[in-house]
């Protein structure tokens, strides 16, 4: 076995010592995210504000930023990669993104369909006297 | 490979291979442990988005997140956390380098940057709360309280965890137990401005959009 591995920590900015010159350098690293993470954060703002878009559409547009900028943050704040060093802490993450999809996606599913089924008397109709 | 020429070799921060090295290192495993936890952390939050989403229509007849919730003041909340966020990045480098007023100079910045975001969510509730619109009044603001609130007092036990590594650090020096927890300090002040993105988009901007 020839191939080499090395441990990583989440958060890690050292490169594994021969990839030195193949790697940017960390402050290159944490500049590009905060580049990357502010073209997003301006482009939600305005996704939220402009009426050119067509209006049902976006929430799934800010959903799809809001993950994307989530992603920049783990690559280049937390280190989260792809590298082979990397998987105990992608394997950790998969999972606690599974129990997030699990929470939120089955919440929002359940409740909706409760509601759904709750509203069929027209007297029940108003959502906003929930309580 | 000669593993004892190999220890003789090695840098400071550069990780054995494994098959040669036994048991990961202290830092590796307190980084994962540490990195475990922040994800049981999301997942707590993730129950308090379910809430919200759920709730968030639930507003009892009160004002709702449009009438409620300015933009500008959100707008500079997220600069200054994620501000915050790059110069905790910068520190880390520093610390890396053992260079001490970088050091203390990056986690100033960081300071401030967080202190900034606390103070303008701490004016948003309270003119809030001002205007009637309390925890109390429905199951709407419960939730955006909680949600929100939970997200503030996070920053807010960062910034004191922030104030007593800077104090470890100008007694103790950069220890390896030291630099451990420095580590867990940034993983936990990235994860944070992880979850405030989740929170103004949810929260601030899907909550005022037509």
């Amino acid at each position: 076995m020839t191939e080499t591995h090395y441990d990583r920590a989440p958060g890690d900015t050292t490169p594994p010592p021969e990839l030195d010159s193949e790697i940017a350098s960390p402050f290159l690293v944490y500049t590009t995210g905060l580049v990357l993470a502010v073209i997003l954060t301006a482009t939600s703002f305005w996704v939220a504000n402009t009426s050119l878009l067509w209006g049902p559409g976006v929430a799934l547009g800010l959903a799809v930023l809001a993950i994307a900028q989530m992603g920049v943050h783990l690559v280049f704040f937390l280190h989260i990669g792809t590298g082979a060093d990397n998987t105990n802490n992608v394997l950790a993450l998969a999972f606690g993104v599974l129990i997030v999809i699990l929470v939120v996606g089955g919440s929002m599913w359940i409740m909706t369909d409760l509601n759904g089924a709750m509203m069929r008397p027209a007297e029940l109709m108003n959502p906003h006297m929930q309580h | 490979m000669n593993v004892a020429l190999a220890i003789d070799d090695v840098r400071h921060d550069a990780q054995p291979r494994v098959d040669e090295a036994g048991p990961a290192p202290k830092r590796i495993v307190v980084a994962y442990g540490f990195w475990v936890f922040l994800l049981s952390d999301i997942v707590m939050f993730s129950a308090l988005f379910a809430a919200y989403a759920v709730l968030v229509r639930a507003t009892a007849g009160g004002p709702t997140g449009a009438q409620l919730f300015n933009q500008a003041t959100v707008a500079i909340e997220t600069a200054c956390l994620l501000l915050s966020s790059y110069t905790c990045g910068l520190m880390s480098l520093a610390v890396n380098a053992q260079r001490r007023v970088a050091t203390y100079s990056w986690a100033l910045v960081t300071f401030v940057f967080g202190a900034a975001f606390l103070f303008l969510e701490i004016r948003e509730f309270a003119t809030m709360i001002a205007e009637g619109a309390t925890p109390q009044r429905s199951a709407f603001l419960s939730a955006f309280f909680t949600l929100v609130g939970c997200h503030g007092l996070h920053v807010s036990i960062g910034l004191i965890w922030l104030v007593l590594m800077m104090a470890q650090v100008a007694v103790k020096g950069f220890r390896a137990n030291v630099q451990r927890r420095l580590l867990c300090f940034a993983l936990f002040w990235h994860a944070l401005d992880i979850i405030w993105v989740g929170l103004f988009t949810v929260v601030y901007l899907m909550g005022v959009a037509p």
